[in-house]
């Protein structure tokens, strides 16, 4: 039976949605055990929500003040430790888990597996190529560690209700003197997070300005949506980095998404795949888009925006 | 700095759309159209702003791939890099195997900043960068959407879930590049002709030393599910009854 170790995602405070999604495609191998590490310089408040985490047989915490913030470098290592003890070793496949898992992979000099999309056997996992047009099935031989990055959007988050014994591990951890934390810069919202919002309205180059994305937030506002963004609307300057949705950008998978003035290029569908039902609005009825829109509705988002929102209870 | 390293994949463009083979068996790729992967095109049209800058000296570009991967090395060296090496390889290599033979160049030619995209648009991996820094022993700055040089620092600003964050680094050290990192500059017919006579090094793959055979075992290959299309509504009312009928608005 094999045993998983799950690299926690947190942001100091918080246990990241995406690690009980990691854990959902851990209990999905059918372990013998999975474990949650959490690389910390307070782990307290963490641990406790990953020892909740239904599935979850333990919790590691590894308490530094290096583990701040998540540098790479610092924390790859530490697992790399870790993982000795185990046959696979999951992270999410966020912008933490991509930028810390291959080190990982490399100092334990095994290949890595990105973005695992379906456990399709013990050893074998399914997972995406070309922005998503064709799926490769991968098995790992025995003995060989699984090292891999598992796709949120694939993955149910396992509810809570657990009570998994928490246990402190001492590590040596190297403060790399060459690599240094700056800053970051987040554009805080009250709006729901992108990535587990249960309506997402998205928009395009087609919203035209910076200005012209209030009346996206204003609608998502009355939705309780979170809103998200293509990369051409990323690039023109309308909103931040963090709101683009696809192949390069978060992939998501609310329950309703909602994209105005997007045309719909691969990239982006990418990332909208698993959304449950899509609702294009868009002025050109050629748009790629609407040839994977559950709802489509031809005209122009200044109008149609404004009539949906008079429709609204 | 002296030298900079820029890592080229040759990869199907990404304006193609591809077609799993009937079999299972791959992908086909035969006489599909094929281009520099777009972030590494990012990747050397930053190389190429910092040695103009006067900042670096030099600027090589490296493939790993079919002689035919020449093409892509000549579109690198036309838009103002000033040699290329080719190492020759049939098969695909995993990430590890990629970084294990770029560490081989890095070495070698002790370049003061590699410069790779974030990941290949064919494989998607997201690996490469991060394990070459690794193996190397040196930082890494990945998804960056700026870099600023200042003598043997590197201050990158990575594009991140949460935002931006603002790392420093000292070189040499890896980065990996995000889409927003600058706008790669068109050839122009004269900078191909001029191309032409720069050096492309062919580099056999067994004359590194380093085992390349894949570990994972790729067993099939499947179309995903498409996504049906649904109805086209005429009217926002239509819009709106059709998203309560399947209760997703209240
Ligand atoms: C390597 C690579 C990675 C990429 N990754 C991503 C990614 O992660 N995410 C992503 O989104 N893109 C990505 N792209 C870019 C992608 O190819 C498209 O260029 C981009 O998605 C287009 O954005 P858009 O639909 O907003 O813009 P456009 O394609 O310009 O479409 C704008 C649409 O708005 C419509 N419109 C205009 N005005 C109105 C109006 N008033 N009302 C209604 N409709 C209107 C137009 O009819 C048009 O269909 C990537 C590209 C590359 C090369
Ligand atoms: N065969 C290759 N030749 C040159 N560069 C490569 C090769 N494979 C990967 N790379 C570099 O590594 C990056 C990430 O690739 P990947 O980890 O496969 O997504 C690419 O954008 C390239 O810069």
């Amino acid at each position: 039976m094999s045993r998983v170790l799950v690299i926690a995602e947190h942001d100091g405070e918080h246990l990241n949605q995406s690690t009980a999604r990691c854990v959902a495609c851990a209990v999905a191998i059918e372990p013998g055990g999975t474990d949650i590490v959490i690389l910390s310089r307070n782990p307290g408040a963490i641990a406790a929500q990953a020892a909740a985490l239904a599935g979850v047989t333990g919790v590691l915490t590894v308490t530094n003040p290096a583990n701040g913030p998540a540098l790479a470098v610092v924390l790859a290592p530490q697992i790399a430790s870790l993982a000795r003890d185990y046959d696979v070793v999951l992270a999410p496949s966020t912008t933490y888990g991509k930028d810390l898992l291959p080190r990982v992979a490399a100092l334990l000099g095994v290949p890595q597996l990105s973005d695992i999309m379906t456990v399709t056997g013990p050893r074998t996992f399914q997972r995406p190529i070309y922005a998503g047009n064709a799926l490769v099935t991968i098995e790992v031989p025995d003995g060989v560690k699984v090292v891999a990055t598992v796709r949120g959007a694939s993955f149910k988050p396992v509810g809570g209700g657990n009570a998994a014994p928490i246990r402190a591990v001492e590590l040596p951890a190297t403060l790399p003197a060459h690599t240094r934390f700056v800053e970051l810069r987040t554009g805080k919202t009250d709006r729901p997070d992108l990535q587990t919002a249960r309506v997402v309205v998205s928009g395009g180059r087609g919203v035209g300005s910076a200005d012209n994305f209030a009346l996206l937030y204003k609608f998502a506002d009355r939705l309780g949506a979170a809103v998200g963004a293509s990369r051409a609307a990323v690039d023109a300057g309308f909103v931040p980095n963090d709101m683009q949705v696809g192949q390069t950008g978060k992939i998501i998978a609310p329950e309703l998404y909602m994209a105005f003035g997007i045309s719909g290029a691969i990239q982006h569908l990418t990332g909208i795949k698993d959304a449950g039902t899509i609702v294009a609005v868009n002025k050109d009825g050629e748009a790629p888009i609407f040839e994977i829109a559950d709802i489509g509705l031809v005209g122009d988002l200044f109008q149609v925006i404004p009539e949906i929102e008079k429709l609204l209870r | 700095m002296q030298k900079i390293i820029v890592c080229l994949k040759r990869v199907v463009d990404y304006n193609v759309r591809i077609r799993v083979k009937p079999d299972g068996s791959g992908v086909a790729t035969d006489g599909l159209k094929m281009s520099i992967n777009p972030f590494d095109e990012i990747a050397l049209e930053e190389a190429l702003r910092i040695r103009d800058r006067g900042l670096a000296t030099e600027v090589v570009i490296v493939s790993i791939g079919p002689d035919d991967a020449q093409q892509q090395l000549r579109t690198g060296l036309a838009m103002g890099a000033d040699r290329a090496i080719l190492v020759q390889s049939t098969g695909e290599l995993e990430p590890l195997a990629a970084a294990r033979v770029l560490l081989k160049l890095v070495v070698r030619e002790e370049p003061g900043l590699v410069l790779l995209g974030k990941q290949a648009i064919d494989d998607d991996c997201n690996q490469t960068g991060q394990m070459l820094a690794t193996l190397w022993d040196r930082p890494q700055a990945t998804f960056a959407s700026k870099l600023e040089l200042n003598g043997t620092v590197a201050t990158v600003t990575r594009e991140v879930d949460a935002g931006l964050e603002v790392l420093e680094v000292d070189l040499p050290a890896v980065v990996t590049s995000d889409l927003r990192l600058n706008e790669p500059r068109y050839v122009k017919l004269p900078d191909i002709m001029k191309a032409k006579k720069k050096p492309i090094e062919i580099v056999a793959i067994d004359s590194l030393g380093v085992d390349t055979s894949p570990v994972h075992r790729v067993t099939k290959y499947d179309t995903p599910p498409a996504r049906i299309k649904g109805a086209m509504v005429k009217t926002v009312d239509e819009l709106v009854g059709a998203l309560r009928d399947r209760g997703v608005l209240a």
